[in-house]
């Protein structure tokens, strides 16, 4: 039976390491290659790299920080965030990356969807949603919008029909952050989570608002996520990866247990 | 030296670091002399069963891996480089190499566990196997070692006495067969942490004579 997974999410910002709350007063806290490593051994199923600085002399450190990676932890990890076109994604897959994860530029510009699964495979085509609850209208009839720019920015396009949308033209999986719920720690936001995730076949990974591990084993179960990311839980070392499982086994649900 | 087959199939790299991690010797190459020279094959992949064949076969590297197989040369192919193994693949209807009796189908389109929940195809994450019989390749493993697995389709090999592994996702599907030389399994284990190493480590130093027994 297929294990849930739990993917700490670490944001790098010129080769470091930082944690965004709400996206703002982000502070260094160390080294991303050590964290993968340190995580790797913890028994994360996955990574997340989420480069949050957008120059171009930042890419190429990011570019080393992959590599870096690569060489030490032998888990997929994904690499989102100033991905804009085919040669960007090919750069950070060639780096060691296992999937590429393209977020406001797949907004902005769809066919990078199906530009990146057609040159590397849907496997490698992570969607990220940054997504805001907004009253029901007829252009949002879900109540749930697509934002960019960190929240700052509304799209006018439907949460629901993007989701569908991106595993039509080729997403092999959706990240699924919730605007309202990240960096409160009070939990995912379940509502749109099960929404999403009961209406497209690819897997759903759960983010923002994690706090304690019932919030996990709340989404995999009632939220119907196939993954949740976490950040703060772990990287202040409030939890470790080992006690959320066991919390999560202890719940019923499957997650790997030996690495 | 190990030949890891490059037939534009996508992330051959993350193979080849793990075997180097482990000391091994090895090369990534789409030269057919090279390969023919090669001690042991490894044909990883990630893609299409379309457009892969066609690639091996443009590079002309089809005939290359059936005479690795019939020199019974130590042969591990990895997920998609394990489904063109067989004779055929559903996905784009494709006539594949092979090296093994048996077919590639889908996943169902609703597909659902035992208590008719939906399950999400492609299968991706990690997931244990439950071994069938003893193997060299497959050896010190933990009953509860998890791999990881990305993939819509998966193995029908016609003799069954040629699975190693099965792995239950709705249904107990053969995530690893063997026969003499040749060993291939659906997860990638470049990708499992140490269980995956583990493989990898037991591929190097296997003669591919020695084929276990059933459990």
């Amino acid at each position: 039976m297929l294990s849930k997974r739990i993917i700490p999410c670490l944001d790098v910002r010129d080769g470091k390491l930082t944690k965004g709350i709400k996206f703002k007063g982000n502070v260094d806290i160390g080294d991303p290659v050590e964290m993968a490593e340190f995580y790797y051994q913890e028994g994360a199923d996955e990574l997340v790299f989420y480069d949050i600085t957008a120059s171009h002399e930042a890419r190429d450190i990011m570019l080393e920080v992959v590599r870096k990676v690569a060489e030490r932890i032998f888990m997929p990890f994904s690499v989102g965030g100033g991905l804009r076109n085919v040669e960007d994604m090919r750069a950070v897959l060639l780096a060691g990356a296992e999937k590429i994860s393209v977020n406001s530029a797949a907004v902005k510009n769809p066919e990078i969807i199906s530009q990146g699964a057609e040159a590397f495979g849907s496997q490698c085509v992570v969607l990220g949603m940054d997504v805001l609850k907004v009253p029901v209208t007829k252009d949002i009839p879900s109540g749930y919008e697509m934002v960019i720019h960190g929240g700052r920015k509304h799209m006018g396009i439907d949460a629901l029909w993007w989701a569908r949308e991106a595993e039509r033209l080729g997403a092999g999986e959706i990240c699924l952050n919730s605007i309202d719920a990240d960096g409160t720690q009070e939990g995912y936001e379940m509502t749109l989570t099960e929404l999403i995730s009961a209406n497209v076949s690819i897997p759903v990974i759960a983010s923002g608002g994690a706090g304690v591990p019932d919030h996990l084993a709340d989404v995999l179960t009632g939220g119907k996520a196939d993954a949740a990311l976490i950040a703060s839980m772990t990287h202040y070392g409030n939890y470790t990866v080992a006690e959320i499982k066991e919390h999560l086994a202890g719940r019923g649900i499957k997650v790997r247990n030996y690495w | 030296m190990i030949a890891i087959i490059d037939y534009d199939a996508g992330n051959l790299a993350s193979v080849e670091r793990a075997l180097k991690s482990l000391g091994a010797d090895c090369a990534i190459s789409r030269d057919a002399e090279f390969i023919a020279s090669a001690e042991r094959i490894i044909l990883p992949g990630v893609g299409r069963a379309g457009s892969g064949m066609a690639s091996l076969r443009r590079l002309g590297l089809d005939k290359v891996l059936a005479d690795s197989v019939a020199q019974m040369k130590p042969f591990l192919g990895i997920c998609f480089g394990t489904q063109i193994i067989f004779d055929y693949s559903e996905e784009d209807l494709t006539d594949c190499l092979g090296l093994m009796l048996g077919k590639v189908v889908r996943f169902p389109l609703d597909h659902k566990d035992a208590d008719g929940e939906p399950l999400k195809v492609p299968h991706m994450g990690w997931n244990g196997m439950s071994l069938k019989r003893t193997h060299p390749v497959f050896a010190g493993l933990p009953p509860e070692a998890e791999f990881y697995f990305v993939h819509s389709y998966y193995l029908q090999p016609a003799d069954e006495s040629e699975i190693v592994g099965t792995t239950d996702y709705g249904f107990d599907f053969c995530s690893a067969v063997a026969q003499g030389s040749l060993v291939a399994v659906q997860f990638h284990p470049e990708k499992s942490g140490r269980p995956g190493l583990r493989i990898l480590e037991n591929f190097i130093s296997w003669d591919g004579k020695e084929t276990g027994d059933a459990v």
